[in-house]
This record gives structure tokens, sequence and C-alpha cells, in this order.
């Protein structure tokens, strides 16, 4: 078999002995007086755990996503020359997204380019935008409103998400459609003649990205919020800051890991976005991500398909670090 | 059935610190025994060694003969009554007695009849099927009690179970314990750092401090006959007063004071020159005409007792505590009084070392 | 601090931008034209509803996407605890990268997820001789666990930093083993949790598209049988869906709310 898996398969297991035996060493050296692993959970449950972690983080989430990457660097080859004689290394599928051939690099692959750069910046943009939408309620619940209130409105607000992205993107495609309520009403409003094509135009989808991830925003925010004193707030106006001041200076930073961990989830949720565009795209829509579809079920080319899923993990990936340094947060904080 | 304990040499190390050093003492089956101590003098590090959560450093723990090393607490015939009780919020005041029972494979009927015995034993029938949610503090400690004697143990450790009473429920409790230990014989082993407590309750005390005991014997033995200056100082008020032995005989120190010469008894086989500080209780001084000289400070009257702060010698500070039948119309703050006491009353100690 | 007025307006024209879209798409759901249509109002029908349940492709779907549910919705529980418990022991240099690792898929976007599973899986189904387990079930309900594991081991995490542990040493006290005190103590304090994770996760994975889009290969979900719909005709049968779930939430939002509040009552007194 080929070295490359070999390393794949037993560099982390690897990794995780060598932990281990560093912390038997540490135990012992200090002379500490706490239990082992086995002595503390009993056998049964030591199985347990270890069998359970161990599968879920190797063969669910380390493995897949190691083997992906070294997946990306092979050309398309039926299943039976896979690591045979035909094999071999290549940045083919790379050189693809980059110039729209596996060779020829004079011309970029401007389709796809494009598409990539509009699905991040327009995802940045909604991303900004979905929080202005929700910090003013998220503030209101967690500082102004009663207990009760906030229940209520919680509830409200958790109604809609009920409805899984499919369904809320079909809705939009009703409201947004040529025959739909939006078109019907600037018409009979005298506003416009002809019905607009918000769907070929992409504002549907834009509308709909939107709205899709509101909730994701405001549970962290909302528990940033929440945990704020509100004293701070009453001493802030105490000492005669405008409200405008309270929020930037008081309120904000402290809610920086909610923040960040909505901003986070909100763009990773959007740059990846399949079921929108499927379903609120116009044939000229540009979205990363139904490329990346296309990839593995139009073209048929799965180590292209998984490069371009790479290049999107690194979009992702550069974001969250762009965040944890803007924000001076940790990932454990960024985590729910 | 009740089991004693024999520490041999025990140490107890967290890294570089020491918090038990070498300590060796046995503790008689059926004995109620109290280790008394300041915050951070080891007692609840030796408490936790009995029970078997913390393994020694160096040395041994034996439980009636047995040696319990490598022995887990789930093994050892002991039972350990924690601090903040630790009763288990999910389960009932009966489930929670029982629980050792179904660890055992006891029948669930058999349970509850011994809970309830043991809800008798600890006088609160009936409660059975309460939350412990809805306990009072003392109810609470009883609960606990019962949970750990359903098991049955030989001995029965008692970390501190007192401090998070109030003070008429703690003086309740003192007696309790003491009667329910008596009626169920087995060893008790309480650690505390109120004094009160471990005089009142026990049938020895060991005073420990840094690690280190100090000294172990009955309520007045420890009270009256202090080995060492720290003991002297930590069980009651008392008064000490540095000085030089210059005088040893029948067993009694005569030392060389700020306050002239004072006599007392020799309490740790003296020499002449050393330095060694004179320990006399406030309720041993009296106004005497023999005595030194002192100023009285202020004067506190607290029922019982009234306690005089008096200045003596080059400024050293006194305390006299005077029962009714002295009078103390004369103390005013200000007034000089001549200050007593009975040789047989103090004990002259080497001083402690720096 | 904020006039009343624009507070008002706010929350106004935010709910009626949550609400809307599902208004709009509830209404085509009873309007009769035979594309989705909320207006104008041309006649109220039930038609489209009772054409939901002659969907076969649909209702096949939606039994895919129940039995996954509970198939991930165990699973995750289970690698979700076992995490939680160990993120609590591990050493302590090794943490940061643990962590790193377990909460990885939460921020990963879900089409990655879906391909890295079925790549993965491919090839070592074909290498272990167990080709007959690579089917779009299998996948899906590997590929949902996943993430969806992460998120149970965060709640489990949550819960347990209000955990006692002085509990424990007194079961062992009391002669337990650890086994014992494990389903006698620890268990009980977490049921509240995985009370909550497991519902967590059926609905994460119910709800699922991205991953499961991938995943699942030839085979269906309800989610993937919506999205090829709407890719080949739209009818208002797929507003009636959506009419049903919305009333099904809302029934039981409301009965948790009686419930709840009900057990709210005597306490204040």
């Amino acid at each position: 078999m080929n070295h490359t898996i070999d390393f794949i398969l037993l560099g982390p297991p690897a990794i995780a002995l060598v932990f281990w035996l560093a912390s038997m060493i540490e135990r012992r050296r200090s002379g500490s007086a706490e239990a082992g692993f086995f002595a503390r959970n009993g056998g049964a449950i030591s199985a347990f755990l270890l069998i359970a972690v161990g599968f879920w983080a190797l063969a669910l989430i380390v493995w897949p996503q190691l083997y992906m990457v070294e997946y990306s660097f092979h050309p398309k080859l039926p299943p039976s020359a896979r690591f045979g004689p035909k094999d071999y290394y290549t940045l083919a599928n790379y050189r693809y997204f980059l110039f729209g051939s596996p060779d020829d690099t004079s011309h970029w692959n401007d389709t796809h380019l494009h598409a990539f750069w509009t699905t991040i910046g327009v995802s940045v943009i909604i991303t900004i935008l979905n929080f202005a939408v929700c910090y003013p309620l998220a503030y209101f619940m967690a500082q102004v409103a009663r207990p009760g209130t906030v229940r209520r409105l919680m509830l409200l607000l958790i109604i809609p998400y009920w409805l899984n992205e499919i369904l809320r993107a079909f809705a939009f495609r009703v409201l947004f459609g040529t025959g739909g309520v939006l078109n019907a009403a600037l018409i009979g409003a005298g506003l416009i003649h002809e019905p607009i094509d918000f769907i070929g135009d992409d504002v549907a989808l834009y509308a709909g990205l939107t709205y899709a991830y509101v909730l994701i925003m405001m549970f962290p925010l909302y528990n940033a919020l929440e945990s704020l004193d509100r004293n701070q707030i009453e001493a802030a106006r105490d000492l005669g800051a405008p409200w405008w001041r309270i929020h930037l200076d008081v309120v904000l930073p402290h809610a920086k890991p909610g923040i960040a961990s909505g901003a986070t989830l909100v763009f990773m949720l959007c740059a990846g976005a399949l079921a929108a565009p499927l379903v609120l795209g116009g044939p000229k829509t540009l979205w990363f991500t139904p490329i990346v579809y296309d990839r593995f079920f139009q073209a048929f080319n799965w180590p292209q398909g998984a490069a371009y899923a790479l290049v999107l993990l690194a979009a992702c990936m550069a974001f969250v670090t762009l965040i944890m340094r803007l924000f001076k947060v940790s990932l454990s904080e960024i985590a729910r | 059935m009740s089991a004693d304990i024999d520490l041999i040499n025990l140490t107890i190390r967290f890294g570089d610190f020491v918090a038990v050093r070498d300590v060796s003492f046995k503790i008689a089956g059926g004995e109620f025994f109290s280790i008394l101590g300041p915050s951070g003098c080891g007692k609840t590090t030796i408490l936790r060694t009995i029970s078997g959560f913390l393994p020694p450093t160096s040395g041994a723990v034996r439980i009636g003969g047995r040696d319990m090393a490598g022995v887990g607490p789930n093994k050892r015939p002991t039972a350990l009554i924690f601090q903040n009780l630790a009763l288990f919020p999910l389960m009932s005041v009966a489930d929670n007695i029982a629980y050792g029972l179904r660890v055992r494979g006891v029948g669930a009927r058999e349970r509850r009849a011994k809970a309830d015995d043991l809800l008798k034993l600890v006088a609160l029938p009936g409660i059975g099927d309460k939350k412990v949610a809805e306990l009072s503090g003392g109810q609470k400690q009883r609960v606990a009690i019962a949970r750990a004697l359903a098991v049955e143990p030989q001995v029965l450790l008692l970390d501190e179970p007192l401090s998070a009473l109030d003070l008429r429920l703690r003086q309740l409790m003192r007696a309790e314990l003491r009667a329910i230990q008596k009626r169920v014989g087995v060893t008790f082993v309480y650690i505390t750092h109120d004094q009160g407590e471990a005089l009142t309750m026990s049938d020895r005390v060991a005073v420990m401090n840094h690690g280190v005991v100090e000294q172990i014997g009955d309520g007045p033995t420890i009270y009256d006959r202090p080995a060492t200056p720290f003991v002297a100082a930590f069980v009651g008020e008392n008064n000490g007063v540095a000085g030089r032995v210059t005088r040893i005989a029948d067993g009694f120190a005569d030392i060389e004071t700020p306050m002239g010469l004072l006599k007392g008894r020799d309490g740790a086989g003296l020499a002449v020159g050393e330095a060694a500080t004179l320990f006399v209780r406030p309720e041993r001084l009296r106004p005497a005409p023999e005595g030194f000289a002192a100023r009285v400070e202020s004067t506190a009257f607290e029922g019982h007792l009234t306690h005089v702060s008096l200045i003596a010698g080059d400024g050293h500070a006194l305390t006299m505590s005077l029962g009714r039948d002295v009078s103390a119309q004369d103390l005013t703050p200000g007034a000089t009084v001549n200050v007593g006491f009975s040789a047989d009353d103090a004990v002259v100690l080497r001083q402690a070392a720096p | 601090m904020i006039p009343r007025a624009l507070l008002g307006f706010y929350l106004l024209a935010f709910f009626t931008f949550l609400f809307g879209p599902l208004l709009v798409m509830g209404v085509s759901a009873f309007n009769t034209p035979s594309y989705p249509q909320a207006w104008p109002l041309e006649g109220f029908t039930l038609d489209w509803f009772a054409r939901l349940f002659e969907d076969d492709s649909l209702m096949y779907g939606l039994r895919n996407s129940l039995l996954i549910g509970v198939l991930v919705s165990a699973l995750s529980v289970l690698f979700g605890l076992a995490g939680a418990l160990v993120m609590t022991q591990v050493y302590a240099r090794a943490r940061g990268l643990y962590y790193l690792v377990v909460v990885a898929p939460v921020l990963t976007p879900g089409v990655i997820i879906g391909i890295s599973t079925v790549i993965f899986w491919k090839d070592v189904t074909a290498w272990t001789g167990l080709k007959p387990l690579f089917t779009g079930f299998f996948l899906t309900v590997l590929g949902q666990s996943s993430f969806i594991a992460s998120y149970c081991m965060l709640i489990f995490l949550s819960r347990l930093q209000r955990y006692d542990r002085t509990q424990e040493e007194a079961a062992l006290d009391l002669g337990a083993s650890r086994t014992q005190v494990f389903f006698d103590i620890l268990l009980p304090f977490l049921r509240p949790a995985a009370f909550s994770a497991a519902v967590i996760a059926f609905l994460s994975s119910f709800e699922n598209y991205n991953t499961t889009t991938f995943a699942i290969l030839a085979d269906k979900t309800l989610t993937t049988v919506l999205a090829g719909r709407v890719r080949q005709g739209m009818t208002p049968a797929i507003s009636a869906l959506a009419v049903l779930i919305v009333a099904i939430t809302i029934v039981a939002a409301g009965a948790y709310e009686i419930a709840n509040a009900r057990r709210r009552q005597p306490r204040v007194e």
C-alpha cells in the first residue's frame, strides 16, 4: 500500500500514544497521587470511552479529512487503478481551479475564480448584515426584556427554523418569483410595470441567505450579552455616557466571543451553502459550493471535487483565523 | 464492630510541599479521636489517606491490623462524612442512606427497613421519602451520618462536619454525635479547627501544626499540660511570657522575665540558662498583693467571666479572666493592680524554634 | 434609552421579515394554482395536502430521514458523552489539540464533511472487503454523526461544569465500584443534558442537507427529495408540507409551554 496512506492512518494514533506516554511520565515524576485513566473509570467504562472517542475522532473526523487532502493530489482514475502503476501525484486539480486546465497556465479560470471570490465577498457582507440585524434584538432580549417576554420571543424565533433550509429557501422563491407576492405588490402599487427578475438577479439568493442564518447568529450573541452584568451598563450611564458609547465601549467588547462565534458560523454556512443557491439561483448565478457539487456529480471528477472542497475549507479556516486574531478570541470561546 | 488505626511513619508530599511529615500514632478501636489544628496543618490530608483517596508518599496505614496499601476507598472498612456532606440530590433520603447497601446487592425491602432503623437512630424518624433539598442543615448532617453507618463501617471519619452550622446547632450536634458514637461503638476520627469541639467530644485529641503532631492526649492533659508552645497557645486562651530559666527544683522552673521572677511547672525537662516561655491561663490569674504589677487597659463583661486586658512589665499584654466570685470593681481602665498565680497552674516550655 | 417607537418598529420589521416568507408560502398551500402562488387568491383547496401523502417518493424519503435521525441521535449522544468525559480527564498538554479535533466538525462546511466521508469510506470498504457497507444510509449516518456528536459533546460539557465530584467520592466511600458510580451518580446527573442532546441531534439530522446530499449516494432523504422537486417542478404540495411542519411545531411548542407553566406554578406560592 501507498506510504502516504500508512502515514495518514498511523500518524494520528501515534501522536495520541505519545501524549499518553508523556502524561504517564509526568505523573510518575511529580509523585502525584491521582489515579490513572483506567483506575479512574473502571475497566468497562474505560473501554467504552477509548473505543467511542477513538472511532469518532479517527474514523469520522481525522482520517476522512486527511484522506481527502491526499485524494485531491491524484488524477482521476477508475477505482482499480488507484495506487497502481498509472497513479501519480499531481497539482493538476488545483491548476484546474486557477487556470481552467490541468496544464495550461496561460488564462485564468475566470468563471470559477469569479464565483469563488463572489461567494467569499458576499458571505462577508451577509455576515455583517446578519449581525446588524440580530444585534438589537439580541440585546433587547438579553438585557431589557422580562424573562416571560424572552421566552416567548425565543419560541417565536425558533419556529421558522423548524423548517429545513430547503423549505425556507422555497418560501423565498414563492415570495420573489416573477408571479410572486413581492412583484404583485410592486406592480399593484404602480411602482413597476414588468415583474423584476429577482431570482435571476441574485437578489432573492442574497435575501434568502441573510434570512437563513439569523438564528445561528442570534443564539451566541444572546448568550454573550446575557452574561453581561447589568450594573456595568448602569454604571456607564451614570457616568454620563450616551447610548452609542455604552454599546461601543461596554457591551460590544464583552460580547466579542459571541460575535466571533456567530460570525464564524454564519460565514461558514453562507460560503458553504448549497440549498439556497440551488433553489433561489438563476441560470447566471455563480456560487462556489454548487460548483463543487458539479465537479462530483456532473464532471464525475472526484479528485477535482476534493481539491475544490479543500479550497473552500481553506477559505473558511482563513476566516476563522482572521476572526480569532481580530477579536482576540480563542477557539474554545468560539465553539458554543 | 470497631477497628483500631495504626499510622506508621506516614509522610505525604505534593510535589515539593510536605503536607504530613513522618507522623505515627495509634487510634484505639471504639475511641472518639479528634485531630485538631489550624487550616493547612495536614489533618484533612491524613483523613483522606486513611479513607483511601490519597495514597501516602511513604509510610503505612493499618486498619484493624490490616495494611491498607493498594486498597481503594470502596474496599476499606471506613466511611467518610464529607465537609459538604455530598448527599445525592437526585435520590430520596431513604435511597441516600441505603445506597451503600444497594451497591452490595441488598434487596429493596431490606434496604428500606434498614434505612428506617437508621433514621430512628439519628432521631429523624419517618422522613425517608423526602428529597434532600427539603432538609435543614442539621437534618442533612444526620442523614449523612445515617448513610455512613448503614454500611457498618469499623471506622467513621468526619471532616469538619459542623463547620457549616450556626452556633446553637453546632452545640446541639456535638452532644448528638457523642451520643451516637457511644451507642454504636464505632471508632470516630474527627477533624476540626475548633478546639471547643475537640475537647468536649473526644476521648483523645491530636494537635497538629504544619504536618507534624505536636501532642496527643485527653482533654485535661492537652489543656493543663501542653507539651509545646503551639499547643499551649492554640488550645484555649493562654498568656505566654518569655524569659530565661534561672533555677530548676522539684519539677518546677524559675524563669527571669520582664515582670520579675516567675515560677511554673517544668513542662519540658529544661536546663538552667535555657530560653523558655511560661504559660498561664487567663482564668488562673487573679489580683494578688504578692504578684507583679500591671496596668488595666480595659475590661469586657462576658456573662460568667469578666476579661481584663492588662499591660505589664515592658508593655507585655496579658489577659486575666475573673469569675463572678471575685469583685472587679476596682479594675477600672488606668488602675494599677498586682496580679498573681499559683505555680501549679503555670507551665514553662522550651521556646519555639524561630 | 432608545425610544419605544423605534424599538417597536424594529421588532415589527424583524418578525415580519422572519415570518413573512412563511406566511406567503402558507397561503400558497391553500391556493388552487398548480404553481405556488400566494397572490392573487384564486380559490381555496385542501388538495395539495392530500397530494402530499400520495407522493411515494416523499414518504419514502421521510421514512429514511426518521430512521437516520434516530440512529444519528443515538450514536451522537454516545460519542458526545464519551468525548465530554475524556475532555475532563485528558492530559493538560494534549487538551488544546484534542479540543481542536472534536470541535473542528462544527466549523467545517457540511459539504466537506459529506465529501470526505464518501471518499474515505469508499476506499476503506474496498480494502477491508466490507463493500456491502458502502450504502448511502450508512454513509449518511456516519457523516452526520461526526459533527452532530460535537454538538452533543458541548451540551454535556456545559452540564458537567456544574458537577459535584465529592458525590462520586461519597459513593466510592460507601463501597460502589467505578462502574456503579458511573451508572448511579454520573448518568442520572447527566440525564437532562442527554435528553436535550438527543432531541437536538435528531432535529439536526432530520433537517440536514449539505452533508446528506453527498453522503446519501443513490438513496433519498426527505431533504434531498425536496431539493430534487425544486429542480424538477414545484407544486404547492411542498407548501403544504411546510404548513404541516410549522403547525406541528406550534402545537409542540404550545404543549411544552403549558407543561412548563404547570410545573412552575406550585413554587410561586
